[in-house]
């Protein structure tokens, strides 16, 4: 076996040097162990430096098709390595282009395909001689390599394409082996798309592979029709049917492409249709698939804003109906849209309450842990937009019903902080409803009327709402879709308000020890608010008492701020609302940074039994002095007193603060979306109502709902990944060896002037490059005489055989004659000069 | 190109393993065995191709063939036509056949050496050579009678004579 292990690069040539005698052995004898070239791949690396000492291109001017063949594949790697062999023996390389031995052709048609895939603009040149072997030859191989070349390098020139594009559909039309035919469909398809002829045919035979029973085929039709499907969707939508059965093929691989086809399928007006053939084709199959269908549904309906759907409603109710499916792991992705739509579109939040409703009150979605995030998302929904909701009071007994504890702390919390918006809410309008009445009689008998009005789909909340909720009255009123089923009527009573305090009371208190901090917290928040209430509440409720009224509108006052919080809008934030916050005056952002570190080197916070809240001004410098306190009125949490605490030691670094009479710390609730920045509200507020841009569409029956969206964009600004134009060493040196160097090539076309005038493109080429070789060699120093004879030799041996193949071999049979002469000189050299590349063609 | 060829059993014992691209022997053992557990979950009567973009780098798909007991795998990109591939596996086995008649696993087993010269016959460094199987086998049957005409000269090394 004459196959080594890598060694050491001496004695990984184990064979003897190729001797001159052997080249003139008949093309039948037996390949000489030199063919076997050590393949093994970490050879490749004494490869090269083995070529330097005894190269590949010796080999490719062998006699034997075989040795040759061998070493056109292995010159590859040997570019790879070293790409300053390229103008060594590139034009060898291309002259076996025009050989007629099938396997020396593909060898090297298989070279220039790799090199073509990584940078095929350096190839364009040898477009002429492609273009040959493309209509001249029959070999499937070589057909396919050469199909691959001109894939790439039809996009770069367009005459090119226009003319290769007629041979291509020929071959397709003639062929009876698959494999050209699939080659000839993916290069038109995907490098020749603007010739409709040529698609029409392509798609053809695309139908053709879509129709056959082998898998294979199938899923190799699908593939290149999603290349199509790209600028021509007339071809998918004509093999729609096709798709959409491929869709229950056992294959999983051809039912991931047709998934991927049927959503580039997807617009407007089918959108509905297809989500629905998708969602049973989910609901049949296993897991991943499922998961797979609905991730793809989930990222194409949201892709830029929501951009096909129109009808919101059917989308958010879609939504709920893809979180009950029982493989859907796409909850997190679900929650996100959930909150998004929320946020976007006004028009759509009553659907989507009622969604969040019906996910919300069944219990048995508390059990699956993949459901939570849902869950969370329905919570929020229903407490953030419960002005809209059929019934309070049904909603916080679902938000705090026993069950909930099996939900994770984090949706518990965001459970509990809606319940206490829900709470809020009912409170409030039981005071709105009831603190009319001493200023305008009239009106209470009117809302009592309304009240109790049997069918009136209006909520009762409506009839009170304040300016801030008007819009969303309207839009309630003039929705006209309420659900007829169930009145949105509820009794907003006494007893009914008792029953709920009471109810929250009971469901809360237990968790006001919990564990978990963030319950805790929350629970203790509603409860304290409570335990605030309670008095006023119930002696409220009699309107003849007087005495109370000082505590009363206290209680009051207390609600409305507590309702003016949640019914702040909360709507997208763009990434840049920061910067437009301006700097109040006097705040100096940057100085006394120094100080940090005195602070910050102290971990522990001092127990302290005074809380104080800093006075809202810029301190100075001394931090140790003691700000002025102010007494904290209001509820008196532990979150409250942690901040009070942070405040008061390092108060310097606190943005002023609205003066308010209180302070209640509107933290925002758990489920925020994360590109939120909260630092003022308000402000915060109107800057975004600045920069919202308001995108509306037309001609829509219905009129598409305003989906909201920033104008300065509000995604990561992923930084575009500039790729760094990598100087291909290889392609340069084969561009210089093809293109030539005008200035280099003028002394030596001198010489060459007396070469006949007609001549092809094709012999131009390995003429230039041989000037290259030439003029390269002239400026090195190592110049003998003997050399200059050889070149004028070469370059006058050149133009005689054009296309003589057994004269250039005599040619060379000879160059190797001088080489091995040469040879002895030239090893020595090498070592002393190492930037010279030596020169063995000559 | 050609990124790899594999022969496996169906219990994932692999029987000949050729990467011509440098990898080091775990990440090889490691690939082997994900690519075992892929083709596990095939089923049957499917199409013969896996994307393995996560295994071997952008448009890197494998066509696999099961003979008898054997996986056969090629991993290639996309200078390789999909078809042609299959074509190329067929055109192995047909020559593994030949060369030892009715080719079985143990045959692979016992002359991997002879299966590495037929693969190198086939592919060089990832690059097709020869696509007919006549030609291989002779070239096949060449290299054999040389090395038994430099046995003569060199004294003979056991195990490097196919049995």
């Amino acid at each position: 076996m004459a196959l080594t292990c890598p060694g050491p690069p001496s004695s990984a040539w184990s064979f003897p040097p190729l001797p001159p005698t052997r080249t003139n052995a008949s093309p039948t004898s037996p390949p000489p162990s030199p063919s076997t070239l050590p393949p093994r791949t970490s050879s490749y690396s004494s490869l090269t430096s083995c070529a330097r000492i005894f190269p590949l291109p010796v080999f490719m001017t062998s006699g034997k098709p075989f040795v040759r063949k061998k070493a056109i594949a292995a010159i590859l790697r040997v570019f790879e390595q070293y790409p300053d062999a390229v103008r060594v023996c590139f034009k060898r390389v291309v002259e076996n282009l025009e050989t007629t031995d099938v396997g020396i052709l593909s060898a090297v048609v298989g070279l220039f395909c790799e090199l073509a895939v990584k940078e095929p603009r350096s190839y364009l040149p040898l477009a002429p001689e492609f273009y040959k072997i493309l209509v001249d030859c029959r070999n499937n191989w070589i057909l396919i390599k050469v199909l691959k070349i001109f894939a790439k390098l039809a996009p770069l020139e367009p005459r090119l394409g226009k003319r290769v594009v007629e041979p291509i559909c020929e071959h397709m039309g003639r062929t009876g082996a698959k494999s050209l035919a699939f080659e000839c469909m993916m290069t038109i398809v995907s490098s020749m798309s603007e010739y409709e002829s040529a698609v029409k045919l392509a798609v053809g035979k695309v139908r053709e592979f879509l129709l056959d029973d082998d898998p294979n085929l199938k899923y190799l039709g699908l593939q290149a029709l999603t290349m199509v499907a790209q600028k021509h969707m007339w071809a998918v939508l004509e093999n729609k049917e096709l798709v959409v059965k491929a869709l229950s093929d056992v294959d999983v691989n051809i039912k991931l492409e047709a998934l991927r086809l049927v959503m580039s399928m997807v617009s407007e007006d089918n959108v509905m249709e297809i989500c629905r053939i998708l969602i049973s084709h989910a609901q049949k199959s296993d897991p991943e698939f499922c998961n797979e269908i609905l991730g793809y549904i989930l990222f194409t309906c949201s892709r830029n804003f929501y951009e096909v759907i129109c009808d919101f409603d059917w989308y958010v109710a879609f939504l709920g109906e893809m979180a009950r499916i029982p493989h859907c792991q796409k909850g997190k992705e679900i929650e996100t849209q959930l909150i998004d739509i929320g946020m976007r579109v006004k028009d759509a939040r009553l659907e989507l309450v009622d969604v969040a409703r019906s996910l919300v009150i069944d219990p048995a979605l508390l059990g699956n842990p993949f459901v939570h995030g849902v869950l969370a998302a329905a919570a929020w929904v229903s407490g953030e937009y419960v002005a809209l909701s059929r019934n309070p009071f049904e909603l916080v007994e679902a938000l705090l019903q026993p069950r909930t504890s099996l939900l994770t702390p984090s949706v518990r919390s965001v459970y509990i902080q809606s319940a206490f918006k829900a709470l809020i809410f009912c409170i409030w309008s039981y005071g709105k409803l009831n603190g009319d009445d001493a200023s305008d009689p009239s009106a209470l008998t009117e809302l009592v009327a309304k009240c109790h009005l049997e069918g009136n789909s209006e909520t009762v909340a409506c009839e009170s709402l304040s300016d801030t909720e008007v819009d969303n009255a309207n839009m309630v009123i003039a929705g006209g879709q309420m659900s007829s089923a169930s009145s949105r009527k509820y009794h907003l009573t006494k007893e009914s308000l008792e029953g709920l305090v009471n109810l929250v009371g009971t469901n809360l208190g237990p968790l006001a020890g919990s564990d978990e901090v963030e319950i805790q917290e929350r629970a203790s928040n509603v409860l304290g608010f409570i335990e605030l209430m309670k008095p006023e509440l119930y002696g409220h409720l009699g309107h003849t008492e007087g005495n109370g009224m000082k505590g009363k509108l206290e209680a009051s006052e207390v609600v409305k701020l507590m309702f003016d919080v949640f019914s702040e809008e909360l709507g997208p934030v763009s990434l840049s609302a920061q910067e437009k916050v301006p700097l109040p005056d006097g705040l100096v952002l940057k100085e006394n940074l120094s100080d940090l570190e005195a602070i910050c080197s102290d971990v522990k916070f001092p127990l302290s039994t005074s809380f104080s809240l800093v006075h809202s001004q810029i301190m100075e410098k001394d931090t140790a002095s003691s700000p002025e306190c102010k007494e904290e009125s209001g509820p008196s949490t532990e979150s409250t007193s942690l901040l009070a605490e942070h405040r008061k030691r390092h108060g310097l670094y606190y943005l002023p603060s609205e003066n308010k009479g209180t302070t209640f710390n509107d933290f925002p609730p758990a489920h925020e979306p994360k590109d939120k920045t909260i630092d003022e509200a308000e402000d915060l507020a109107k800057l975004t109502e600045e920069s919202l841009i308001i995108k509306k569409k037309q001609n829509q029956v219905k009129p598409r709902p305003v989906v909201v969206k920033l104008d300065d964009g509000e995604g990561l600004n992923v930084a575009v990944e500039k790729s760094k134009v990598k100087t291909d060493l290889i392609s340069g040196a084969v561009r210089e060896v093809l293109l030539g160097n005008e200035a280099t090539t003028s002394s030596s076309r001198s010489k060459s002037s007396n070469k006949s005038s007609k001549r092809r493109e094709v012999d131009r080429i390995p003429e230039s490059g041989n000037d290259i070789v030439n003029t390269a060699i002239s400026e090195r120093s190592n110049v003998g005489s003997g050399r200059r004879k050889h070149q004028t030799h070469l370059s006058s041996g050149k133009e005689k055989e054009q296309h003589d193949h057994k004269g250039k071999q005599k040619r060379d049979s000879r160059h190797h004659k001088h080489k091995s002469r040469q040879r002895a000189d030239g090893a020595m050299n090498i070592p002393v000069q190492s930037p010279v590349i030596p020169d063995f063609l000559l | 190109m050609i990124r790899g060829v594999i022969i496996m059993n169906d219990q994932g014992k692999p029987r000949l393993i050729r990467f011509y691209e440098f990898q080091p022997v775990e990440k090889q053992q490691e690939l082997v065995r994900s690519i075992y557990k892929i083709l596990c979950s095939r089923a049957e009567n499917v199409s013969n191709f896996v994307k393995v973009d996560s295994l071997f780098g952008p448009d890197v798909r494998l066509v696999y063939k099961t003979f008898a007991t054997l996986y056969f795998v090629f991993i290639f990109d996309n200078s390789e036509n999909e078809l042609a591939m299959l074509d190329l596996m067929q055109v192995f086995v047909e020559t593994l056949d030949k060369c030892f008649s009715n080719v079985c696993e143990l045959d692979i087993v016992f002359n991997f050496n002879k299966v590495h010269t037929i693969l190198d016959e086939i592919i060089l460094g990832g690059q097709v050579l020869e696509t007919s199987s006549s030609d291989v086998v002779m070239a096949v049957e060449d290299i054999s009678k040389l090395e038994k005409n430099s046995n003569s000269i060199i004294p003979s090394i056991p195990g490097w004579q196919g049995r």
